[in-house]
């Protein structure tokens, strides 16, 4: 079964399009990398794969679950770590942590330790008391990474989440993310524009002026090529 | 049951944001602070209060003026929290609050009802110092005052959510005061008795008796005298519920204000 399943997705600004019939499914237990220049519509996919938007066409399901009459089973499966930070600066790691627990409905000693847990794989155990404000951008990032696994989803979102950080930090999140996907049997998106964050063996989905131009395995796309020149030849083919 | 606990975390969350900024706490403060022992102080003498009800004796300016002051806390709260909210869009807090598997008319209204005890904190200080100040009002009226508080801290947030969602430039504070603060404000019961307002002119009058502030402000006013305003509780939910309507059809995903390009 897919984890997740897109199909004949549109949606567009006014009378700008942003995605022209995009279809793709993720196999569960797969690190799937969404690859595309800025503008690619990305983050509008990743809109309407949370509900934020709600496409006019086409179809999506997580879990089984279609987004559009099943919301709130779709999203009770889903982890998001969006583009934009989306932690109170004022907030402790813990406290940050704890009321995202609640909002899915996880409290007291069965939320204490899903955070335990979830700090302690990302390595920020230590940093549970310290302010959001006080951390740098790869531990934010951490933080929110281990936020979206706290009611341990199936399928986990990322849009762009190395955007920001330097070298070692956005090695680190695409290793950390990666060991996930391999020990949990976790489902990842992860949306990018960078080729150094795919290796080889993860699916790839090359997204392209709102349409999907690949959806392979990267060492397929890629073919004898490294996959940085693939992808550029693919964009620059039809730019 | 997971509806009980959202909302709990949604009002520690807003209480825990609201500690953090102690600035924000004293500024909210200082506002009406300012009004009563400044504005009213000086105005005592210039307008004569007849006895209307719930007042049973002749009472001086700063006394009328306290129930409108708390509206204003509740107004100036409403709206600085649609403003943070458009901030929070930005921020993205407010994507992870309504990618939670809730329905989506129960987060916001959780989100309303933890940004009006916010508020209400503010307007049971801001009585308590009025208090020290040498202004009183009976015991019981500081009780019962509590619900009517809430139906007003309600409406307005929930002006101020349906706002969020409809005017992109909420960013700019000094539109929301030009164009909804100071109407609301000042074509209300906050400031002059109704009645005072009907002789300076009829359409005055009939404009301030529309307005769901001063709905707000009189079931404040009675209530604060253990008194119960029916008109005033009525109009004021009903206010409530439409503009709540208003901000949970503005939050639709279906009409995309949640728009991010990419």
């Amino acid at each position: 079964m897919s984890a997740l399943r897109v199909s004949d997705l549109h949606y567009r600004y006014g009378s700008k399009v942003a995605l022209n019939g995009v279809s793709f499914s993720i196999d569960e237990g797969q690190f799937c990398a969404l690859l595309g220049p800025n503008g690619a519509g990305k983050s509008t996919l990743f809109s309407l794969l949370t509900g934020l938007l709600a496409a006019r066409q086409g179809g999506i399901a997580i879990a089984g679950h279609d987004i559009r009459t099943q919301p709130r089973a779709a999203l009770a499966r889903m982890g998001v770590v969006f583009q934009q930070t989306t932690l109170d600066l004022d907030l402790t790691v813990a406290q940050s942590l704890r009321y995202f627990a609640a909002l899915h409905g996880l409290s007291g000693q069965t939320a204490a330790k899903r955070i335990d847990e979830a700090l302690d794989r990302l390595g920020m155990r230590e940093r549970a008391s310290e302010k959001v404000r006080a951390l740098n951008g790869g531990h934010r990032r951490r933080t929110e990474i281990a936020r979206a696994l706290l009611h341990r989803p199936a399928v986990m979102l990322l849009d762009e989440p190395t955007v920001g950080l330097d070298a070692p930090a956005r090695a680190a999140i695409t290793n950390h993310v990666h060991d996930l996907c391999d020990d949990t049997q976790m489902t990842v998106l992860w949306a990018t524009h960078l080729t150094d964050e795919v290796r080889l063996t993860d699916e790839l989905v090359i997204l392209h002026k709102g349409e999907v131009l690949a959806s392979d395995t990267a060492h397929r796309i890629a073919g004898d090529d490294p996959l940085q020149t693939a992808f550029l030849e693919m964009v620059g083919e039809t730019a | 049951m997971i509806y009980f606990t959202a909302l709990i975390a949604i009002i520690q969350r807003e209480a825990l944001r609201y500690i953090g900024q102690r600035e924000r706490f004293v500024a909210a403060l200082v506002r009406p602070l300012v009004w009563l022992l400044v504005f009213a102080a000086g105005f005592r003498a210039a307008l004569g209060l007849s006895i209307t009800p719930p007042y049973l004796t002749y009472i001086t300016y700063e006394i009328y003026i306290i129930p409108g002051l708390c509206g204003m806390i509740l107004l100036f709260n409403g709206m600085q929290s649609s403003l943070s909210l458009v901030y929070d869009r930005e921020m993205g807090s407010m994507k992870v609050l309504l990618t939670a598997p809730l329905p989506r008319w129960w987060l916001l209204f959780c989100k309303l009802v933890a940004g009006a005890i916010i508020s209400i904190l503010q307007c049971y200080t801001f009585l308590l110092i009025a208090r020290i100040y040498g202004i009183r009002m009976p015991t019981i009226g500081y009780v019962t005052a509590f619900p009517a508080l809430l139906v007003g801290g309600l409406m307005l947030g929930a002006l101020g959510l349906a706002l969020s969602s409809f005017v992109k430039q909420l960013e700019n504070f000094a539109g929301v005061m030009n164009f909804v603060i100071f109407p609301m404000f000042f074509l209300s019961s906050a400031l002059y008795p109704l009645w005072k307002m009907a002789e300076a002119g009829r359409l005055l009058h009939d404009i301030c008796a529309v307005n769901p502030f001063t709905q707000a402000v009189e079931l404040v006013r009675f209530a604060l005298y253990a008194q119960f305003n029916l008109p005033a509780l009525g109009w004021s939910l009903l206010a409530t519920g439409a503009f709540l309507a208003l901000a949970i059809w503005g939050y639709d995903p279906a009409r995309g204000m949640i728009r991010k390009k990419g």
